[in-house]
């Protein structure tokens, strides 16, 4: 009897049990479908936001050629160990297993830590970068044990001529916190550099191009697995300059161990053939790894060489600005192409006990304007800006483009000075002295230009008076396509009379090619007509009396202390009938113009008529 | 003549319930076919299972054929030997990911809280079944739960919450299919809820933070939540149709935790959505069933304890484990059956149904003999 009422009793407490059962198996069903069915589309996103990233594939640079197709600036893959610190657990314990597989230095990690500190615009922080080829195979081994560590090709900046280009180019460098202000995101997604000065920041646009991106699969310790899709980037276009190696070599070596800059242009076009600025850097050291410590000495080194000093050096003009002075004068008619006056060893104002020495201890006795340029004579050209008067001698500066930007497409330009009575009572507070006139005739005191409107000046003296704006690109190239640039419409700036010009220039060609002209020396073997007008700046500021030394005075005087002699300074163009070239040399603490800038541009002079016989020996034997 | 002879003693050595082994072995095909994704082209893993299930089915043939009147007799010195091995554990065991639950013998390594785990509910039933009134005694089923109550607290101490749980319920269960009144139950429901507070203070820290991130699992993506979120991704990702055999992203591209052992579900459901989820359940509803079947038709009190506690353990490990992996139950490491890899866990259930069968077989015999 108790067996069955035990057997009974077993049966509804199964029955309790197993739908207790049933109910929880209804629940949880339930719950399932829910996840599984009415929540889906949810957790699919949550599935795929977890495996599918995007990564950004940067665009590659647009390359950098010269005018003959030359490559001056490509891009070198450079494999980068790269770590992502939103995927790394313990971060100490990682760089601790990388540092078994890749050299570490010092440096790396102390950039890396500073990365890591301030936070960045990129996912990944570069540890890291120019990875050798066995580094790159060792962690590919290691790779899956290293959670938030990776390897990552890139294409990082070459510059195959080293510091050659170096201002004419410009250099890239890291984006840097005042960068990113200043850019479209979007467009820098995946990109670590860009470009810091010269053309690669003035065509920065250009030579960018679209960043595209990878759909990738990713798994939980955020390795790659396999790319899904994307989009390809469009590689930025490529830039052709308007620079000739050959000649930017040239001029590179003549300037020697001498700082300087030196800008040569095509009068026709305004064609920047040679930009060459010394001392000069690697700009390959900004795509690499350039340590604080190597930068700041860099940056810090007195001769400065990141300083541009074709376009952002202000010198003294000097002597090189007799030839518009003459012009001004005849224009204004203070004087005329026969009259001479009597050039004694010094200037003194009517009035005034001052003396104002010519570079020419002796004088240069009866001289008249054309001869007064040939050599030089300070005295005539202090009496000549006296007679002129600053404003007029002024205006007529301007007009050739000084103390105004060229406009040339490249960055850190700067405008040079053109004293007046006005400019100084502006940037000074103070009114104008008639002492002050008389220097400004034979380009000192206050009046600076930079090397590169030295240049664009004797361009449009080559011109006869019509002004180019100087440009370092010739064409863009977009879709395979070179398109070139056009060129700047050549303004008419000085208008005087042809024969005013004809009198300056054959006393210009008078300078290199008759043997009392101070730049004479240059001229054995000339095959071509050149004019030119040479310069010595005082570096070394004497008091009271000013001097002007022009060449042969440096035979007798002692020679200056190192680093106050004096700055030398050349402009010239040829041939003389149809200009094809006109040049600025400066060089720093030169000494004097005649023997150290006039030889430099004879050389470059030399090298493109050479090297335009070549040319068209080329096209002959096709 | 002479050959139905042999063909009856044949039937009488391997007593079998076959439709219980046709759902056995369907679950141990969907098993390997599960875990042939989720190790990722780990051969060695699946061939590891292959050979622990194998070995498995022939402890199962082996208890089929044991008898019930030796199980009963026996199992007092199981259960001795189990709580033994247990102590035995605490203070000599092998610690791995931070509990002490292994024991290295003859090369294998062997959990004795697995032993318990049958032989708990079976000394019970033994226990309950020995009164000779319908419901057992107050005497009995006080001493009951003092039996019960030593192994689970001993596995308990291991840590092993999750199967200290499962030897607390097959034990219950036992009791409860017994007879307990239900206003006994209810004072010790009322009881255990008061003593929830002294529970939690018990608790290690380890299993704190798993109830807490169980509570909010937001709380700690990156960390202890991490589980639970990854998981309810790759069942919720799997959809109705399931994202098909060996295309799971959460599971292959190792999201899910422990894909292989406790978290095995979430690499199902993923890759065979709702539909392979009802199937799944549906086999797991066919065997309790079966279970329950058996369990109601035993001959004996014993019989019918031990297969309904059998039965309906095996039940709430398959909730559990759902639940767990769902994000219904904290993370308490309840593996699903014969679907989790691991070798113990998968021999004692398969044990457990050798007994079951046992059960079963010795049915008709008892019937004919009254």
């Amino acid at each position: 009897m108790n067996e069955r009422a035990r057997q009974r009793l077993f049966l509804t407490r199964t029955r309790s049990a197993a739908l207790a059962m049933l109910a929880l198996v209804a629940a949880l069903s339930f719950h399932l479908f829910t996840l599984q069915v009415t929540e889906h589309g949810y957790y699919r996103t949550l599935s795929d936001e977890n495996r599918l990233n995007l990564i950004p594939s940067p665009p590659p640079r647009g390359l950098i050629y010269d005018r003959s197709g030359l490559l001056l600036a490509d891009n070198s893959t450079v494999y980068s160990l790269e770590i992502t610190p939103s995927l790394v657990v313990d971060m100490d314990t990682l760089l601790r297993q990388v540092r078994t597989v890749v050299e570490v230095g010092d440096d790396d990690l102390r950039r890396f830590r500073k990365a890591l500190r301030t936070g960045g615009f990129t996912r990944s922080i570069e540890l890291r970068t120019r990875l050798s080829e066995k580094e790159v195979a060792r962690f590919a081994v290691l790779r899956h044990r290293l959670r938030g560590a990776d390897v990552v090709g890139r294409l990082v900046r070459h510059y195959p001529y080293d510091e050659l280009f170096a201002h004419a180019i410009g250099y890239v460098g890291a984006i840097s916190r005042d960068d990113l202000l200043n850019l479209d995101q979007r467009r820098y997604r995946g990109s670590r550099y860009i470009g810091k000065t010269g053309i690669e920041n003035h065509y920065e646009r250009e030579l960018h191009g679209r960043p595209g991106f990878r759909r990738v699969e990713v798994n939980a310790g955020g390795h790659l697995i396999r790319t899904i899709g994307g989009r390809k980037p469009r590689p930025g276009s490529d830039v052709m300059l308007t620079i000739d190696t050959a000649l930017q070599e040239q001029a590179y070596s003549a300037l020697g161990d001498h700082d300087g800059a030196i800008v040569a242009l095509d009068p026709r076009s305004g064609d920047v053939l040679a930009l060459v600025s010394k001392p000069s850097f690697d700009p390959n050291l900004f795509s690499g790894n350039f340590s604080e410590r190597q930068y700041r000495h860099l940056l810090n080194s007195s001769a400065k060489p990141f300083f541009n000093r074709a376009v952002s050096g202000q010198y003294p003009p000097g002597s090189t600005i007799k030839p518009m002075v003459a012009l001004a004068a005849l224009h204004n008619r203070v004087t005329d192409m026969q009259r001479k006056i009597f050039a004694g060893p010094y200037y003194q104002l009517p009035g005034y006990s001052r003396r104002y020495h010519d570079w020419r201890k002796e004088g240069h006795g009866w001289i008249s304007l054309d001869t007064a340029i040939v050599q030089s004579c300070d005295v005539f050209f202090y009496d000549t800006a006296h007679r002129l008067g600053i404003n007029r001698l002024a205006l007529f500066l301007e007009d050739f483009g000084l103390g105004s930007a060229t406009g040339v497409d490249t960055t850190a330009e700067l405008s040079g000075i053109v004293p007046s009575p006005q400019w100084k009572r502006e940037a000074l507070g103070q009114s104008w002295f008639p002492a002050e006139t008389i220097i400004a005739g034979i380009g000192q005191g206050y009046m600076l230009a930079t090397p590169l409107q030295m240049a664009a000046m004797a361009a449009t003296l080559a011109n006869r008076g019509e002004r180019v704006v100087p440009r370092l690109v010739k064409a863009v190239r977009q879709a395979d396509l070179w398109r070139p640039l056009p060129v700047a419409e050549r303004k008419q700036v000085v208008t005087s009379p042809l024969e005013h010009w004809d009198y300056v220039i054959d006393a210009m060609v008078s300078v290199i090619h008759s043997p009392n002209g101070t730049a004479y020396r240059i001229s054995r073997g000339m095959d071509y007509a050149a004019a030119g007008k040479t310069g010595t700046v005082q570096v070394s500021e004497i008091k009271h009396d000013y001097h002007d030394y022009d060449d042969l005075i440096r035979k007798e005087a002692p020679p200056a202390e190192e680093g106050l002699e004096d700055h030398a300074m050349f402009i010239a163009f040829a041939p003389v009938e149809h200009p094809e070239i006109a040049v600025a040399v400066v060089v720093e603490h030169g000494g004097s113009g005649a023997r150290t800038a006039a030889p430099i541009a004879r050389r470059i002079f030399d090298v493109y008529f050479g090297l335009l016989r070549a040319q068209f020996s080329l096209h002959a034997s096709e | 003549m002479e050959h139905t002879y042999w063909l009856v003693r044949l039937r009488r050595l391997v007593r079998m319930d076959y439709p219980l082994l046709f759902l056995l072995l369907v679950l141990a095909l969907i098993g390997v076919m599960t875990l042939i994704s989720s190790a990722g082209g780990d051969a060695d893993l699946i061939q590891r299972q292959i050979v622990r299930l194998l070995i498995g089915f022939f402890l199962m043939f082996l208890l089929a054929s044991v008898p019930i009147r030796a199980y009963r007799r026996w199992v007092p010195v199981l259960y001795l030997i189990g709580v033994v091995l247990l102590l035995v554990v605490l203070f000599a065991g092998e610690v791995i990911k931070g509990a002490q639950r292994w024991l290295d013998v003859w090369l294998v390594r062997f959990q004795p809280s697995e032993l318990l785990k049958i032989a708990t509910p079976m000394l019970l039933c033994a226990l309950l079944a020995g009164n000779a009134t319908i419901r057992p005694g107050f005497a009995r089923t006080v001493l009951a739960f003092a039996l019960l109550g030593l192994p689970a607290a001993l596995i308990l101490l291991q840590p092993d919450l999750g199967t200290a749980f499962l030897v607390a319920v097959s034990g219950l269960f036992v009791i409860f299919l017994a007879g307990l009144h239900y206003r006994w139950i209810l004072l010790i429901f009322l009881g255990g809820l008061a003593s929830t507070p002294f529970i939690w203070n018990a608790l290690r820290e380890y299993q704190r933070q798993r109830v807490l991130v169980f509570l909010d699992p937001q709380s700690d993506p990156l960390g202890a939540g991490y589980h639970i979120i990854q998981s309810k991704i790759a069942i919720g990702g799997g959809g109705f149709w399931g994202k098909g055999w060996m295309n799971g992203t959460q599971g292959h591209l190792g999201f899910v935790p422990e894909r292989s052992t406790d978290f095995v579900f979430a690499v199902f459901a993923e890759e065979f959505g709702f539909m392979g989820i009802c199937v799944l359940l549906a086999i797991y509803l066919g065997i309790v069933i079966r279970g329950m079947m058996i369990a109601v038709s035993a001959a004996d009190q014993f019989s019918r304890l031990l297969a309904g506690s059998l039965t309906f353990s095996f039940a709430v490990y398959v909730l559990v484990n759902l639940a767990m992996v769902s994000g219904l139950l904290p993370v308490v490491g309840v593996p699903l059956p014969l679907l989790s890899y691991g070798g113990t866990s998968a021999a004692t259930l398969l044990a457990s149904f050798g007994i079951l069968m046992a059960i079963s077989s010795y049915r008709p015999m008892m019937r004919k003999v009254p």
